[in-house]
């Protein structure tokens, strides 16, 4: 029984870890604007990180995801009601919408540290070795790709209640 | 006696490795809230929440990291039989009157009873050590006694014998408060350690204060942030299914904000624990905890 129990945990690690590894998180073509070229001011980011426009669903996904954006973690989402464990860290997400522009929800993504000031615990996610120790396998990444990042923009611009 | 006492935490550890299996699927839903209801108090503990000793802190009232845990996991540290962390205690309390080393001797041939000799010495670790000039961790002095004492090799930092021996002398200060040297010699290395603490390491550019100053009390997704107490340590973790190290905690914290971690029994995590149990001071030692 314990024996079996812990086969199946196995089981549901190895498919986590091999449906993460499919996701592709340095997709260059999709990526034009470089981390290093990003600008915020005045708290926006005028100008989408890619060519292609975000796409929302795959945004939902990426939201949710513990290996990538992992926004879930902090953030209460009614959108999502029927996932466990929504964080308290941040404001909840409901109604971002009506809140944020595009171009605010992108700098806060890719670094919201120029937004809210150097204390918010909110990571950059479109930005290269923000911290010291940045682990190997991490180092010279950002934690969401360009085009990750307008997917997320896409779905938030969904949740307006 | 003994062999009761066994079978039973054995039987309790099997429980837990069932209680923590099932948890990765169904992770009992915890609200926050919920687990800081007065659950009582962990065994052989008289308070979980202590004032600090002066008012220039960042903590108004340091709190244990059993307070913040489900009524479940606190359950399994409120009976000294329920507590799978005890047959590390208990292995510790053999080796240390097995002979071991060139010099033919055991802990037991320098120290007696250890009733008498240990008590109160792991809640002052880590401590100053004149002759060596630095301060040395519970382990490390450990290991000073075991190669200039008895003649014998180093443990590993995580080994069985390292954890069950470490188990067994923090445990002969439980309900005791940690009382840290911080001042003279131990200073800089105070400094050191709150230095680490509030820099911002990794992909996630987090410090420990990010998580375990700023926001204890909440729910990181199914995690309910502590204080990041010291107090517990060596902890049994039902993560784990077994007990670990102090040291080996701050690597996990370090690996989930995707930095390169310190080694154990590096300055780094000396100065860090030197900080921490300062920063916890007056707080009982409830070794061997019982954390998720």
């Amino acid at each position: 029984m314990k024996k079996a129990m812990h086969t199946i945990a196995v089981c549901a690690l190895i498919g986590a870890t091999a449906a993460s590894s499919a996701i592709s998180i340095n997709d260059a073509s999709a990526n034009p604007v470089t981390p290093d070229k990003v600008k915020v001011v005045d708290g926006k980011i005028k100008t989408p990180l890619t060519n292609k426009p975000g796409n929302a669903a795959d945004g939902k996904n990426w939201f949710a995801n513990r290996k990538l954006g992992n926004c879930l973690a902090c953030h209460v989402n009614q959108d999502m009601s029927s996932k466990p464990f929504h964080g308290e860290i941040g404001p909840a997400v409901n109604a971002v919408a009506t809140r944020y522009s595009p171009a605010q929800l992108r700098a806060i993504l890719v670094d919201a540290k120029s937004v809210f000031g150097d204390q918010t615990i909110m990571p950059g996610f479109y930005k290269v070795d923000p911290g010291q120790r940045v682990a190997k396998k991490f180092k010279g990444k950002t934690i969401l790709s360009g085009q990750q990042v307008e997917d997320i923009i896409a779905y938030l611009l969904t949740l307006k209640k | 006696m003994k062999g009761t006492a066994k079978t039973k935490a054995l039987s309790a550890l099997f429980a837990v490795t069932m209680l923590s299996a099932t948890s990765i699927f169904y992770m009992q839903v915890v609200k926050a809230g919920d687990s800081l209801k007065d659950d009582g108090l962990p065994s052989g503990i008289s308070k979980v929440k202590v004032k600090p000793a002066t008012d220039d802190g960042p903590l108004d009232e340091i709190i244990s990291g059993w307070h913040f845990r489900s009524k479940e996991t606190k359950n399994l540290q409120q009976d000294d039989f329920e507590n799978p962390g005890y047959l590390w205690v208990e292995q510790g309390e053999e080796l240390w009157a097995t002979k071991d080393g060139s010099k033919g001797k055991s802990c037991k041939s320098c120290h007696d009873d250890p009733a008498k000799s240990m008590k109160g010495v792991g809640a002052n670790m880590p401590k100053w050590d004149a002759k060596l000039k630095r301060p040395l961790t519970l382990e490390q002095r450990v290991n000073t006694c075991r190669t200039q004492g008895l003649g014998a090799k180093e443990w590993k930092w995580e080994s069985r014998e390292m954890l069950s021996m470490t188990a067994f002398i923090r445990n002969l200060s439980r309900g005791m408060p940690m009382n840290v040297q911080a001042d003279g010699p131990m200073k800089p290395w105070v400094e050191k350690g709150k230095n680490i603490y509030y820099t911002r390491v990794g992909q996630l550019n987090m410090s420990c204060s990010n998580c375990h100053e700023d926001n204890y009390g909440k729910n990181i997704r199914a995690d309910h942030l502590s204080q990041g107490q010291s107090n517990g340590f060596p902890t049994y973790r039902l993560k784990w299914q077994k007990i670990g190290s102090l040291h080996r905690r701050f690597k996990g914290c370090m690996k989930n904000i995707r930095a390169t971690p310190y080694k154990p029994g590096s300055d780094e995590f000396v100065a860090l624990e030197i900080y921490l149990s300062q920063r916890g001071k007056g707080l009982e030692i409830e070794t061997p905890a019982v954390r998720n």
